[in-house]
């Protein structure tokens, strides 16, 4: 814990900081842990991202640290906001952050824009929730979004709803209203899963614009590595609720550490491998984060597991760069890992081994 | 939502009209050129009822009293029956619905609770139970029957503003920052108001039928004429043999009303459905 607290220091003042951060839902079946003892730094400016398979816990994280949380939810821990404690704060105090010093942009834009009102007045609300802006302030204000989302005919869509729209349109609009307020951080919770590829890029695209021009610090959270690759300064991994892997991004490509990030890297299909290569698939499902596993929670789908894994969970620790931590007791690059990978490479398991 | 959607239809539209002529009718009653439905058209040597003429179009009644104005007179009372009926089942039961499937948890339990309990008191009795107990004035009987229609719109409410409330626009709605009673009156209602629409019209012929049922009991308004009481009026056997149109008129007019408010109310729970499905 010393070690990773070490990690976490250095450099200026995190904008916001994470730590122990747990998040339990109780449910008929029991109790969910799915965020399980997170620490986190996102800087101002900064992007990071937080990657990992579905039901690993990014989404609620995010939400999490946002405070955006159903009721059944329960919060532990600690979520420092510039100096306040955003743990245990009621809603109505948090409504004071939300919008204005933090933001969202939800993973489907078909859903998250309310179908009978129009695109202007959706983003008009929050300037006339808290900027307290007049009707015709607001609107000019929404038409300026608009343009600084780069939506064609903006004068049009104002007056438009959200079904007349396509899909990257919409998320512009929803991305217009979370930068409305001029928000401090950005929460991007799988902007452009719902979106077709050739939009995807254009989106990511202008997130991180409007991250430079405003110094607005964003967290992408996203099941693709390939989406955090150009769009992040670093990377959280997850898995099972807590953090398996964080690196500055150049860092972690260059230097994987974890098998299951190296996992994660290698499910990315390539162009130019042979045509019908195989794609590599992490085999099993993410685990119940009811009854977790004992030690290590990846253990029961890691190739290179060993007795130890499955018994004592390792903590993250440091690699010769402080910023870059994981938590795995046979790391990629280890004696035992090429010991593994060897056998594993003559029982035929890898054909192709691609490192 | 490109495809060609189908509109509403002429029949839709047919109703609506239907509506419309009859509001009108009702409302400006005292200035048509109707006959009084008050006064006595005893004609010399001939006892009432008279049926159907070219001064009586849908002849007089036992005391020689104009069919048709009385029907039109009764109209008045009727809808504002039905209209007040439904609107009070819409203000509480959608309150109660709405605030019930926002809010979850213990507000949801306490209305279920309320709503069950009105849904398994039988309606006529609870009916017979006020109007005995109270008077018989025109907001007595419209509240009785809005009584009867808060479970049923509280619950249609309730699970719009469920599926709603589950929708990422109403967590965006949070993340900006929005109060819950902004996201109530803002996001929620918006969207809830068009099921509950459909059902209000719906609502309002159920109020406007069972209003006749009340008059049939001798419970219905006691003073003024309405629908029910006109039927009432022609609706025993002597008279239903020797002078059906004393009931005809009343019942045709009921029939239309009614049949139009379904139709209508029909109409537009279908095509909202097929918005929500193409959205």
């Amino acid at each position: 814990m010393s070690q990773t607290q070490a990690s976490l220091r250095g450099g200026p003042e995190p904008l916001v900081s994470v730590r122990g951060l747990r998040t339990l839902f109780a449910t008929e079946r029991g109790l969910v842990r799915a965020v399980d003892g997170v620490d986190l730094n996102i800087h101002k400016g900064r992007s990071l991202g937080i990657v990992g398979e579905s039901g690993c816990g990014k989404t609620v994280l995010s939400r999490s640290i946002m405070g955006l949380l159903p009721s059944t939810a329960h919060r532990e821990g600690s979520v420092r906001y510039e100096g306040h404690e955003l743990v245990g704060k009621s809603v109505g105090s948090m409504r004071r952050f939300w919008g204005q010093e933090m933001s969202m942009v939800f993973q489907n834009p078909m859903v998250s824009l309310n179908p009978v009102m129009r695109i202007g007045e959706q983003i008009a609300e929050p300037l006339r929730i808290h900027l307290g802006m007049s009707r015709s302030d607001a609107r000019d204000t929404a038409l300026q979004l608009l343009e600084e989302v780069r939506i064609p005919e903006p004068k049009r869509r104002l007056r438009q709803y959200a079904h007349e729209l396509s899909g990257g349109m919409r998320q512009r609009v929803v991305i217009a209203i979370a930068l409305s307020c001029g928000p401090a951080i950005l929460f991007a919770d799988e902007p452009t899963t719902a979106l077709d590829v050739t939009v995807q890029s254009q989106i990511l695209d202008l997130i991180a614009e409007r991250r430079q021009d405003r110094n607005m610090a964003v967290v992408l959270v996203t099941h693709d590595l390939g989406v955090v690759a150009g769009h992040t300064n670093e990377i959280a991994v997850m898995y099972a609720g807590k953090i398996v892997e964080r690196a500055p991004t150049n860092e972690l490509f260059a230097n994987v550490k974890m098998p299951y990030t190296r996992s994660l890297l290698r499910s990315i299909p390539r162009l130019d491998d042979d045509p019908h290569t195989r794609l590599h698939a992490i085999s099993g499902r993410p685990p119940d984060l009811i009854d977790p596993p004992s030690g290590c929670r990846f253990a029961p789908r890691c190739a290179y597991a060993r007795e130890r894994c499955h018994v004592e969970a390792p903590p993250l620790q440091p690699t010769e760069n402080p910023d870059h931590v994981y938590a795995c007791w046979y790391p990629v690059g280890s004696a035992e890992f090429f010991e593994r990978e060897e056998e594993l490479v003559a029982t035929g398991v890898h054909v192709r081994g691609r490192q | 939502m490109t495809a060609a959607r189908r509109g509403l239809g002429f029949g839709f539209w047919l109703s609506i009209s239907w509506l419309i002529v009859i509001s009108l009718a009702a409302i400006f009653a005292p200035w048509l050129p109707l006959k009084d439905p008050g006064e006595n058209y005893i004609v010399a040597g001939a006892r009432p009822p008279y049926g159907p003429s070219s001064t009586h179009w849908l002849g007089t009644d036992q005391d020689a009293r104009d069919v048709f104005a009385r029907t039109i007179f009764g109209a008045r009372t009727s809808l504002v029956i039905g209209f007040g009926a439904i609107s009070f089942g819409i203000i509480l039961g959608g309150t109660l619905g709405v605030l019930s499937g926002y809010f979850r948890g213990w507000t949801d339990r306490i209305a279920s609770i309320v709503m069950l309990i009105l849904l398994s008191f039988p309606g006529l009795i609870l009916a017979i139970l006020i109007t005995a107990l109270l008077d018989r004035g025109l907001a007595t009987i419209a509240i009785t029957l809005g009584i009867l229609g808060v479970a049923p719109v509280g619950r249609l409410a309730r699970a719009s503003t469920l599926v709603f409330a589950e929708r990422d626009f109403v967590t965006a709605a949070r993340a900006i920052g929005s109060s819950n009673r902004r996201i109530i009156v803002r996001e929620l209602l918006p969207n809830v108001v068009i099921p509950m629409a459909a059902l209000s019209l719906l609502g309002m012929a159920i109020a406007i039928v069972a209003e006749g049922g009340l008059a049939f009991l001798g419970l219905s308004v006691d003073e003024g004429v309405t629908w029910g009481k006109l039927i009432l009026l022609g609706a025993g056997t002597r008279d239903l043999e020797r002078a059906p149109w004393i009931s005809f008129g009343p019942i045709s007019m009921l029939f239309l009303t009614v049949l139009a408010l379904n139709y209508a109310g029909d109409r537009l729970r279908d095509y909202f459905d097929v918005k929500d499905i193409t959205l």
